[in-house]
């Protein structure tokens, strides 16, 4: 191994205390400077169920968990049962020897049993605080900085609890030190200490740093952390939180304060975004800019609530009936969502539109490492024409005169975008209506449904998305032009992706490149068609059964990829599934791969 | 950009419209001759104007039916928002500017049907706002369908074998859903409307003003002379709206004698906006503040994340 580069496993029952462990454990790498990608495979019942959460970390950058694991803690036989076999060589296993017997590991793979029961003085919930001080010393990484973590972790609970963590964690890293062989190397320090993030934290504070007044929510999953996160900041930040009684009603609020002159945002899942939809149709009608981030979780109907999918690509693009604009851009990774929120905030303000956002479960509670200097709150803030009663000193749009008759809230113009006056300024009176309406405001069908005016203003709207084309960034191809292959994607799964092309060149001597789409409306169609034009195959990879965005492509572009690599288990692509696909795709065995996911059988 | 709107003119501009006219719309409504919404408008307008407010001071949000048309019959700022969500946008912005008076206004489908869930709820909050339900017991818009208040046993083009569901009795759900101020008025007597009307906006809570609005054209059971005889004022009747029970038992009052009024009222509890501490801070309605985060504030959130 060139760079140091391992993943730890933590696997049991819900309630045994493995989100806490895996907490302990990610800060500690990142403390010491280590990169890493965390992700929970986990159900949706409080206690019980199967949990296997692993966490990759290494001294480069690292966006998935990867395909090998190296420490595999199994708090109970059904985890040992279902994983042991997918530890290959180097591998250990730190299991409790009373509770879980092994099955036959492949040769090469330690066996780490512990007397759990001496280690623990009957605090039956701390085997995976034993096992953590194992697992740590197998790593070679001195237990100096376990105690600040615990603390930090379990503070609430008061010193005694915190004593006994670390004493029960000193005492396990004491017997691996007696009983087990360490890696034969040890974990290095990074440059400086890191930070641990999910994309949920990420997403809501990207729109605390794009000056969100307004958040409102109806608790659902994967999208629950965005609200916890907002809720416990509001009112350190001023923000006005409100869990709302459904999403109809969440969406709607949120379209009120924006009305109003506010930041607005909101996030949820399909289900809830289902429930939004003709409310930000309302948003595109009266071209009031919103923000609503669909973490994505596998449908339809309730579906599979604790795991991942891209399935929700046709319903964000169709969201709400009747044309209008819209923004939907997919995020890449924890930070991109930070990056993202502002960017889109600015955006809609320009172009008074919804902004819709397409996390998923992958990306918004997976954690990941983050350098503090990436985290630059002092983001840009452009509200485009907004005429506020306070103003911020900008004098400079004419319609800004008080009692102003000649005031047209939806005034046609080159761009489209009409100078918005929020209730309140004295002089802009107008009513913002959901019926089509004329630039004033008044309702069309208060007159006759005039076919010249209805025109009129769906071309007015239309034509904004124009200029915000020119806008955003463009994709770009990464990797030699002359490849053998072209991997596209969007979203989440840029990172694997990304270590799937580097795994086809660095084990298999297959050259790949990879084309990864953020915007997808409006779309880089003469971009993208011009790339995929020069590309000798294309594998488009995405996390859902039908190819939804191979379909959007070819509406986009008429280009009709050759192969296709999907995944809709619920479990996120690990690189070996790409690797293994474009290998059989490119030697023509098939167009379309759908890669088993091994590890939860 | 942002823009700031310059001070106001001098009252003496010529340009000035009178004061009865203020409050009229620059469209005159579309609904059907003789329909009590009429009335409600004109109360909406004399209220607002015998309170003393600017048309800027006022946003008058609906959702979708033929009384939800009101606001673009008014000069206020407006919202005509979707068919039943005229609560929700409005919770979002009273929030966000809670020195606006907001007034919701509606039908009894959009209310009490299609929006049933958001009245429950705003209703519980006691958000500061002013709901008047245009109630005429049928589905006008729709052309003659069955509504939530639609008497049991009516004939309507949805139940022509007369209707078999109980109806909501808008008065006593909002008393037990959290109302603070629970009123009805009659579009057949106005002066009683327009105080009604008054005292709603005026209160500091929720405050539903349930108006018999006649439908002249599909409701041919509950028009104007159907309830002339029947009308009682609770104010001539001595009527205590402190009185939880007895508001309770004037409000499932209905046959012979149906009293309109305020029903019920309790100024002792906070609204949403009073609790909420973000609104308090001393710079304005949230709507209007600087946005950003200062770089201590920046600093303490990546100091969670270390």
């Amino acid at each position: 191994m060139n760079r140091t580069d391992f993943a730890v496993a933590i696997g049991g029952e819900n309630g045994q205390g493995i989100a806490s462990t895996g907490d302990i454990l990610a800060r500690i790498f990142a403390r010491r400077g280590f990169h890493l990608n965390a992700y929970n495979a986990y159900q949706s019942i409080i206690r019980g169920g199967h949990t296997f959460l692993t966490i990759r970390a290494s001294e480069a950058p690292v966006g998935c968990v990867g395909d090998k694991i190296d420490v595999f803690i199994p708090l109970n036989q059904d985890t040992m049962d279902r994983h042991l076999h997918l530890l290959k060589t180097g591998a250990c296993a730190i299991y409790d020897q009373e509770k879980v017997k092994p099955g036959r590991p492949a040769d090469g793979v330690q066996l780490c049993p512990m007397p759990m029961k001496e280690l623990i003085r009957g605090n039956k919930l701390a085997a995976n605080t034993a096992a953590l001080g194992a697992t740590l010393q197998l790593l070679g990484i001195e237990l100096d900085p376990l105690e600040a973590v615990v603390t930090r972790q379990f503070k609430k609970k008061g010193d005694a609890v915190v004593a006994e963590n670390v004493a029960i964690a000193r005492a396990g890293y004491d017997y691996a030190a007696q009983h087990f062989t360490a890696f034969p190397w040890k974990t290095p320090r990074g440059a400086k200490p890191l930070g641990v993030i999910t994309g949920n934290q990420a997403t809501a504070m990207g729109g605390a740093a794009a000056g969100v007044k307004f958040y409102a929510a109806y608790p659902m999953s994967p999208s629950t952390g965005v609200l916890m996160w907002m809720a416990a900041h509001a009112r350190q930040l001023g923000i006005m939180v409100r869990q709302v009684e459904d999403e109809i009603g969440v969406m709607n609020m949120v379209i009120g304060a924006a009305h109003a002159g506010c930041r607005s945002m909101c996030a949820t899942s399909g289900g809830g975004f289902a429930l939004m939809s003709e409310a930000i149709g309302m948003a595109g009608m009266i071209e009031t800019p919103i923000v609503c981030v669909d973490v994505q979780r596998g449908g339809p109907a309730t579906g599979i609530p604790t795991k991942t999918e891209q399935g929700d690509l046709w319903q964000v693009l169709g969201a709400g009936q009747g044309d209008y604009p819209r923004i939907v851009v997919a995020p890449c990774n924890q930070l991109d969502l930070f990056h993202t929120i502002p960017e889109l905030f600015n955006l809609c303000d320009q172009y008074q539109c919804p902004g819709l956002v397409l996390s998923d479960l992958l990306i918004g509670e997976g954690t990941s490492s983050i350098d503090p200097a990436d985290l630059d709150f002092n983001v840009k803030i452009d509200r485009g024409e907004l005429i506020l009663p306070n103003g911020n000193g900008d004098a400079l749009v004419p319609s800004s005169g008080y009692n102003d008759s000649t005031y047209l809230r939806f005034k046609n113009t080159e761009s489209g975008i009409s100078p918005r006056a929020v209730p309140g300024v004295p002089g802009h009176i107008f009513v913002a209506a959901t019926d089509e309406h004329d630039e004033d405001g008044t309702l069309i069908s208060d007159e006759f449904t005039n076919p010249h005016k209805r025109r009129l203003m769906v071309e007015k709207r239309a034509r904004k998305m124009k200029a915000l084309a020119q806008q955003i960034t463009p994709p770009r191809l990464v990797g030699p032009e002359n490849a053998a292959v072209t991997l596209v994607g969007w979203g989440s799964t840029q990172a694997v992706i990304r270590e799937a092309v580097e795994n086809l060149a660095g084990e298999e001597g297959i050259v790949a490149n990879h084309l990864h789409i953020k915007w997808l409306a409006p779309f880089h169609a003469a971009e993208v068609s011009r790339v995929l034009s020069r590309s000798k195959q294309v594998i488009i990879v995405e996390n859902n059964y039908s190819g939804q965005f191979a379909r959007y492509l070819r509406s986009e572009t008429g280009f009709d990829a050759q192969g296709h690599i999907r995944k809709y288990d619920g479990e996120p692509f690990m690189p070996h599934h790409i690797v293994e696909a474009v290998k059989e795709q490119l030697a023509r065995k098939t167009r379309l791969s759908v890669p088993v996911h091994e590890v939860i059988a | 950009m942002n823009t700031v709107a310059t001070p106001p003119e001098p009252a003496t501009s010529p340009a000035a419209p009178k004061a009865k006219d203020v409050f009229k719309g620059r469209v005159h409504p579309d609904w059907c001759p003789g329909c009590g919404d009429f009335s409600v408008l004109a109360a909406l307008q004399t209220a607002l104007l015998e309170l003393g407010l600017e048309p800027h001071q006022v946003c008058v949000v609906s959702g979708i039916g033929c009384s939800s048309n009101l606001p673009g019959f008014l000069n206020t700022y407006g919202m005509h928002t979707l068919h039943g969500r005229s609560l929700a946008v409005a919770t979002g912005l009273k929030l966000a500017n809670h020195g606006l008076k907001v007034i919701c206004t509606g039908g009894d489908g959009d209310g009490y049907g299609i929006g049933g869930n958001h009245f429950l709820h705003t209703m519980r909050r006691n958000v500061n706002l002013t709901y008047i339900v245009m109630d005429n017991q049928i589905y006008g818009l729709t052309t003659g369908q069955v509504s939530p208040t639609s008497v049991k046993g009516m004939i309507t083009k949805s139940t022509p074998y007369g209707s078999v569901e109980n109806p909501i009795n808008p008065i006593p759900l909002a008393i037990v859903g959290g109302a603070t101020y629970v009123a009805r008025a009659f579009s057949g007597k106005q002066r009683h409307m327009i105080e009604m009307m008054k005292g709603a906006i005026q209160h500091n809570g929720f405050a539903l003003v349930d108006v018999f609005s006649p439908c002249v054209t599909y409701n041919k059971d509950n028009t104007y002379q159907w309830f002339n005889p029947r009308i009682k004022l609770l104010e001539d009747q001595g009527h205590d709206p402190t009185d939880l029970h007895r508001a309770l038992d004037r409000g499932y009052q209905w046959g012979e004698e149906i009293p309109i009024g305020v029903f019920w009222r309790r100024t002792d509890l906070p609204t949403l906006e009073e609790q909420e501490p973000v609104l308090h801070t001393g710079e304005g309605p949230l709507a209007w503040r600087k946005l950003g985060i200062a770089s201590d504030q920046a600093k303490a959130l990546i100091q969670e994340l270390l």
